[in-house]
């Protein structure tokens, strides 16, 4: 399975931290506790085999073989065969065949007569990590194996299960779930972990409380407690292609017709996922990309993600020649591309994609008779001085072939309304509309939700007014911020738009790798009580940058941010 | 509406192009019949009553009641800075105080016979999201649930649809009320072990969906003993619990449990929403609640893709938690549904029907297996079809719920005022009577 890739990093950042950390022991998922009970070797050993398909992808793209481990040794050299590459046949079939029998022995050896043999069974062994669960009493239910007629141990659970299991070690959760345990408050908590690893907009908030305040009287209830359409009210349908004609600039029209809500964006990407793509097929990702997507596209629909790695010498913009090779080289191993997903102002660097770029890979798209889905989650979060160019605009302007093109958008990030999970698929193809709208019925937007957005989104002068303002306040924090990572002497990318900046700390971490990356990540959550989100995260193939989201601190939060940062900083730079 | 790709420019995925959804089942066309000529009173006294679809209208002004009353937390009030918090809110855990509030409810529901933990519950945009959740938890692609017959339609879509996971039919039949035995079970079990597809679970839905009964207590015990000694999950889907019309004959799942000092609870799963009990399925409020720490963990990250709006989280939570209110809710709730029961199933029998007899649910299962020209699911869906385009009558053919013995029909009555429900009946007695006349 896919997962296993995520699983297969995370598990080595796991071993890296570990090595460089202990103090990070409360908040560490090690693999020995985390929530599937316990079982320590059996879990790579079990996981071993699936890993094969993917060791190769994960190679090619992670440019490092550091592998802490025997069985990832083993493993590795079977890309060949599964690649049709032969030659290394002797080298590794007698190893990975020791390996396997290890394995099989072990297996039963350990697993209790009557369960059937899965390559993801749990062992029988006592649940029971989380302690908050404690009102329920398990001694019982453990003593009374001899009651209980001959069935011993757990039942099964998919392989969903574990992979999302690994994955909860990344660094992107850990620091979320340090920040929850522990969050920052000017006056009531100064020494708490202050929050820059989430893409959370509070600046502009205010103005849509008070919105809230003066206009919303309507009855919550009227007409909408019953069974709506599960793609969305049309009224909010309308709204919402209201919205985003004025997010591009009226430079589009938007039809509610092609418009499918769902709650929020997570769902949205999942569901097209579903609809274009079968199990092992590939998308083609620019990297670094929001460490959600590994989770929201590949978990249970089983694709897989192939990052296309993009450079500082190149501003971290996608390059049509990289693009080309990345999707030649999937081929000749044998995967099927179904598209590319582009994030548009991107995440995690803030690039706006230039009219020139979205026509070629239009052209590319084409070309190889593939997709291509634009999450343009961030479009009104703008602030540079270039415009944002929808792919909606380019799409308009041909008058064929606009099957391919399917557009995500929600209220999460321009409205700063996460809570609310709005979230939008706009595409042109009537038959992913027609799927898209059947599997809403497992994501769908609340009534009275649909009802409260409705009438914000229609009072257009409002909403342009909050656009503009958000917009100033965002280019606000940005300059204020960056220049303070300045002082430090650390350089920013040119971003855009977006709720954060790209920063580049490669100066202050050794070694020059993901390891040193990960050295300078614990430090500035742990030390500096700061939580940011370091590139590895995002599959950035550079070492070294981070990304630090502004958007849910205030002004007079910023000295104290890079106060802290100096702090660092300074143990950085002076002489080990 | 059929996914015609001929010469697809750009291709889509099996699942896109496959039958599974569902929707081209009878259960799916009754409605869209209904959509195209829906009855109203004054304005379209001839069009197709909605009985096909299993909504909770009758108790609703007691909602609205409390709502207006309490303005106050249908608009986060005069603290604003509460909205502040509440748009932010994306935590997959859910607000505390409503995870709270749905414990209590569902404890309420249950008239304190079982308690319910905060900490299990994990919230998801509806109850056909809990199920298709659960289902990509407990079973890989190919594996099975085991699901008695018949079911609610909308599983073979639910369950089957992304998951890729089968469902092995439990054979029910009326000769003992539909109800689940241990030698059915089995045979369920080896027929998929015949067919070597792994069974993960079995899937009830108490009190069932279309029958409209309670399943018995000791039938419970029966179907966990069979999970707990074939190692597989058991999921009961309890969505109509608050719908069963005498408090006390209603069994849960968590009440047998607590008996057994939980006892293999692991294996349990418990599926419930808001959607029957209080009548708000537009609202998208669904929950996991599993005594398995590794499921709830992992429902709780998959409820990602699924997340209750938490505008709805708040505007609910205070309603839920105020005991005074639910308490009054459910009892009244309970015995409108069953004075409308009660009409509905006189009223068919003074045509000359029978229904099963079932104290629970926004329905009712009723035989029409004597007024077939012959005992075969072609000639049930051509009195369907009858039904539906000259009686005007939206209801739902037995077969499209896998009963394997035809002639039974799933009938709403919950979702339209008592005048047009009178209305259907004289249709069904003007119709069963030029039926006697023509047989």
């Amino acid at each position: 399975m896919p997962e296993e890739m995520a699983g297969n990093i995370a598990q080595q950042k796991a071993s890296l931290l570990s090595q460089a950390t202990q103090s990070l022991r409360d908040f560490r998922y090690s693999q020995h506790h985390h929530t599937a009970g316990t079982f320590p070797v059996a879990q790579m050993t079990q996981t071993g085999p699936r890993r094969i398909q993917n060791s190769g992808m994960e190679d090619e793209s992670r440019e490092q073989s550091q592998s802490s481990s025997t069985g990832m040794r083993l493993i590795v050299p079977l890309q060949g065969i599964v690649q049709g590459r032969g030659g290394l046949i002797l080298g590794s079939v007698i190893p990975c065949a020791m390996f396997y029998f290890l394995q099989f022995y072990l297996k039963r050896r350990r697993s209790p007569p009557n369960l059937p043999h899965e390559q993801t069974s749990n062992p029988p062994s006592p649940s029971h990590s989380s302690s908050n669960l404690t009102e329920l009493s398990r001694s019982a239910s453990r003593s009374s194996l001899l009651l209980s007629r001959g069935s011993i141990g757990r039942p099964h659970v998919s392989s969903r299960v574990h992979s999302i299991a690994k994955s909860n070690d990344s660094p992107y959760n850990i620091g979320l779930d340090k920040v929850s345990a522990d969050p920052y408050d000017r006056l009531n908590n100064p020494n708490g972990v202050i929050q820059l690893g989430l893409a959370e907009n509070r600046l502009t908030l205010d103005l849509i409380e008070n919105w809230i305040t003066e206009k919303l009287n309507e009855s919550i209830l009227s007409g909408i407690a019953t069974y709506q359409p599960f793609d969305g009210m049309t009224e909010l349908k309308v709204a919402m292609a209201g919205l985003m004609s004025q997010v591009v600039g009226r430079t589009v029209t938007f039809d509610p017709s092609q418009i499918v809500l769902t709650s929020g964006a997570t769902p949205a990407i999942e569901i097209l996922c579903f609809a274009l793509a079968d199990p092992g097929n590939a998308f083609l990702i620019p990297a670094p990309y929001y460490p959600g997507f590994d989770r929201d596209m590949k978990w249970r629909t089983g694709v897989e993600l192939i990052p296309v790695h993009c450079r500082s010498s190149d501003n971290f913009t996608l390059s049509i020649p990289v693009l080309d090779q990345a999707f030649n080289q999937a081929r000749k191993r044998g995967q099927k591309i179904k598209g590319i997903l582009l994030s548009n102002p991107s995440n995690p660097v803030g690039n706006l994609m230039t009219r020139e770029t979205l026509f070629s890979l239009l052209d590319f798209a084409r070309e190889k008779n593939i997709h291509i889905i634009s999450d343009e989650l961030f479009a009104a979060s703008t602030f540079g001085d270039e415009e944002f160019v929808s792919m909606a605009e380019i799409i308009d302007s041909e008058d064929t072939d606009k099957d391919r093109v399917h557009i995500v958008y929600g209220l999460s990030k321009d409205l700063s309304l996460p809570g609310f999970r709005v979230g939008v698929i706009y595409s042109y193809n009537e038959n992913v509309l027609t799927v898209s709208r059947k599997m809403t019925r497992f994501s769908p937007v609340s009534a009275p939700t649909q009802r409260l957005v409705t009438s914000m989104l229609s009072d257009t002068t409002f909403i342009k007014n909050y656009t503009e303002i958000n917009r100033e306040r965002l280019r606000n924090m940005y300059d204020l911020f960056v220049d303070g990572l300045k002082d430090l002497g650390i350089r920013c990318t040119k971003s855009s738009g977006g709720l954060y900046c790209w920063c580049d700390m490669s100066g202050l971490i050794r070694p020059y790798n993901e390891k040193g990356e990960l050295d300078l990540w614990d430090k500035l959550l742990n030390v500096a009580n700061i939580n940011i989100t370091p590139g590895s995260s995002c599959h950035c193939i550079e070492p070294g940058w981070f990304r630090c989201c502004f958007t849910t601190l205030d002004e007079t939060d910023i000295p104290v941010v890079i106060e802290r940062i100096r702090l660092v900083v300074e143990t950085c730079k002076s002489p080990s | 509406m059929a996914i015609e790709i001929v010469q697809p420019s750009v291709g889509l995925s099996k699942i896109a192009v496959s039958e599974t959804h569902g929707e081209d089942s009878p259960y799916f066309a009754g409605w869209k019949a209904y959509d195209e000529n829906p009855y109203h009173e004054i304005h379209n006294p001839s069009g197709v009553i909605q009985m096909g679809l299993a909504e909770n209208q009758v108790s609703f002004d007691l909602l609205e009641e409390y709502l207006e009353a309490n303005l106050e937390s249908a608009n986060w009030g005069q603290k604003v800075s509460g909205f502040r918090e509440n748009a932010l809110f994306q935590d997959y855990h859910g607000i505390l105080s409503f995870r709270k509030a749905m414990a209590s409810f569902m404890e309420q529901v249950r008239g304190g016979k079982a308690k319910f933990n905060p900490d299990r519950v994990v919230l998801t945009a509806g109850a056909t999201a809990a199920n298709e959740l659960l289902t990509f938890i407990l079973a890989d692609p190919g594996d099975a649930l085991l699901v008695p017959t018949p079911y609610y339609p909308g599983f073979d879509r639910d369950l089957r649809w992304r998951t890729g996971v089968q469902i092995v039919p439990i054979h029910c039949d009326s000769l003992n009320g539909f109800q689940i035995t241990p030698e059915a079970l089995e045979a369920a079990y080896d027929h998929a072990t015949s067919m070597n597809i792994k069974v993960r679970g079995v899937l009830i839905t108490n009190p069932s969906n279309p029958l409209g009964a309670n399943i018995q207590r000791k039938v419970l015990e029966q179907i966990l003993e069979f999970a707990i000694q074939k190692n597989i999950h058991l999921v009961s889907d309890e969505i109509y619990s608050g719908s069963a019309f005498y408090a006390d004959e209603f069994v849960s799942i968590a009440e047998v449990l607590e008996s057994r000092n939980y006892q293999d609870s692991e294996r349990c799963h418990i599926v419930y929403s808001l959607s029957k009990d209080l009548g708000l399925p537009g609202f998208r409020v669904g929950t996991v609640y599993s005594y398995n720490d590794q499921v709830v963990t992992t429902a709780r990250r998959m409820s990602s893709f699924t997340l209750i709006s938490s505008q709805t989280q708040f505007l609910l939570a205070s309603m839920l938690s105020d005991k005074e209110f639910t308490q009054k809710y459910i009892k009244i709730n309970r015995e409108r549904l069953k004075k409308r029961y009660e009409m509905i199933i006189n009223g068919l029998k003074k045509a000359g029907i029978e229904c099963l007899k079932g104290k629970a649910g926004l329905f009712c299962w009723m035989n029409l297996s004597p007024y077939l020209e012959e005992p075969t699911i072609k000639s049930e869906l051509a009195i369907w079809k009858t039904i539906m385009h000259e009686v005007r009558l939206n209801i739902s053919p037995g077969s499209s719920c896998h009963c394997f013995e035809p002639g039974w029909f799933r009938v709403c009555f919950a979702n339209m005022s008592e005048e047009t429900l009178e209305v259907a009946l004289s249709r069904i007695h003007e119709f069963i009577k030029e039926r006697k006349q023509g047989l």
